[in-house]
């Protein structure tokens, strides 16, 4: 498994995705298994490690989450853009420490605190593990650093450390 | 290759994936909006996103109801196009992100945080002040 | 009927992403800085983007849809190396 097939997922998401582009016919499929395979085996000779992921149910769960959260933020923005100068809204840095420090961790946190309309990551110091975001709607720093680290980062570092 | 009149798609399909085309649209039309009324970058930046999580996710959706309806068999290579924007726009807004931080703070700028002793711009050489 | 419905609703989807793009040529064209000008053609980029989509719908056909990858990604190229130009004041190192 290890030697003939590296990255297991990733050669399963490549030949769907060449099929999806392709069409689903047999001879593309035989096609897209090789193309997926030497992509892998491609990928394995520069020696990217492969993400050790253990528990699946959480995943699950999490994209549940961040989905929950994208439509919730989503409506938070657009009611906020639309309203006008009703209240005053401040909008602000924060910069905040975090644990996590597996690489595909911190792209998955990435990829979620941009989606989220909202919040926007903006720098991460490796040496010190410092975070900056902007925060649109900054009412209260405490409560914003809070969600990022229980919500997102709880889940992530069970997922990938 | 699928072609498909507007007569082949049933009713609870149009009505259904109007909606979603509707409400992505919609929501990509508040996030531009946004982007012109909003008065710094930094709130800005957040503009965008709103047509690229769910303003793109809803005309996606929509697109694939009508065509899964309309040709009576599953249709959900849009689905590539969703995926390829969720994981490119963090790339670019990253990097929007670092170089406004860098302009900001090479020109001193007010309202921007400052350089930790061991950020990585610090040793950047060629900075782009001279542009505007 | 389902077929007023879905032209009512591609002329207001098609109707607002125009307008859509419209702003952003308006924030392009304003600037007032560099980063606003590159945001504003990545936005840009997004809705010519969900434009074909709708395009595909209207006419049935899955041709826009390879069109409209193909914006995507050259959006996300274009926007990428801009924003490493505004860094370093140069592209390839």
């Amino acid at each position: 498994m290890t030697r003939f097939l590296p990255y297991p997922i990733l050669t399963a998401c490549l030949a769907l995705m060449w099929l999806l582009l392709a069409g689903f016919t047999s001879g593309q499929l035989v096609l897209a298994v090789l193309v997926a395979i030497g992509a892998a085996r491609a990928l394995k000779a520069l020696g990217e490690a492969s993400p050790p992921v253990k528990r699946w149910l959480l995943i699950v769960e999490f994209i549940g989450i961040v989905l929950y959260d994208i439509v919730r933020s989503n409506l938070a923005v657009a009611s906020i853009l639309l309203s006008g100068e009703g209240r005053p809204r401040k909008s602000g840095f924060i910069t905040m420490p975090i644990k996590l420090r597996n690489p595909t961790g911190l792209a998955t946190l990435a990829v979620v605190l941009t989606s989220t309309p909202g919040t926007a990551w903006l720098d991460y110091n490796s040496t010190r593990g410092e975070l900056l975001i902007h925060v649109f709607d900054l009412v209260d720093e405490e409560v914003w650093i809070d969600q990022i680290v229980n919500r997102y980062e709880k889940p992530l570092l069970e997922i990938f450390e | 290759m699928i072609n498909f009149s507007h007569a082949d798609v049933p009713l609870w399909a149009a009505i259904v994936g109007s909606a979603f085309l509707l409400v992505g649209a919609g929501l990509t039309l508040i996030g531009t909006f946004g982007l012109v009324r909003l008065p710094t970058f930094y709130e800005r930046i957040h503009a965008p996103t709103l047509g690229t999580s769910w303003g793109a996710a809803g005309m996606i959706m929509g697109s694939m109801i009508i065509f899964t309806a309309a040709s009576a068999r599953p249709v959900f290579h849009e689905i590539l196009i969703g995926i390829f924007v969720t994981v490119t726009t963090p790339v670019t807004l990253m990097m929007l992100g670092r170089s406004a931080l860098y302009r900001d703070r090479s020109e001193l700028n007010p309202g921007v945080p400052p350089k930790g002793a061991d950020d990585l711009s610090t040793t950047d050489e060629n900075s782009a002040e001279t542009l505007s | 009927m389902n077929v007023l419905i879905l032209s009512v609703t591609l002329w207001i989807v098609q109707a607002a992403l125009t307008l859509a793009m419209c702003l952003c040529v308006y924030r392009m064209v304003r600037g007032p800085r560099a980063q606003d000008r590159i945001l504003a053609l990545d936005a840009l980029y997004v809705c010519a983007m969900l434009v074909l989509l709708s395009f595909g719908v209207r006419t049935g056909s899955t041709i826009y849809f390879e069109a409209a990858l193909i914006i995507g990604m050259l959006g996300f190229v274009a926007t990428v190396s801009l924003a490493k130009f505004l860094m370093r004041g140069e592209v390839i190192e």
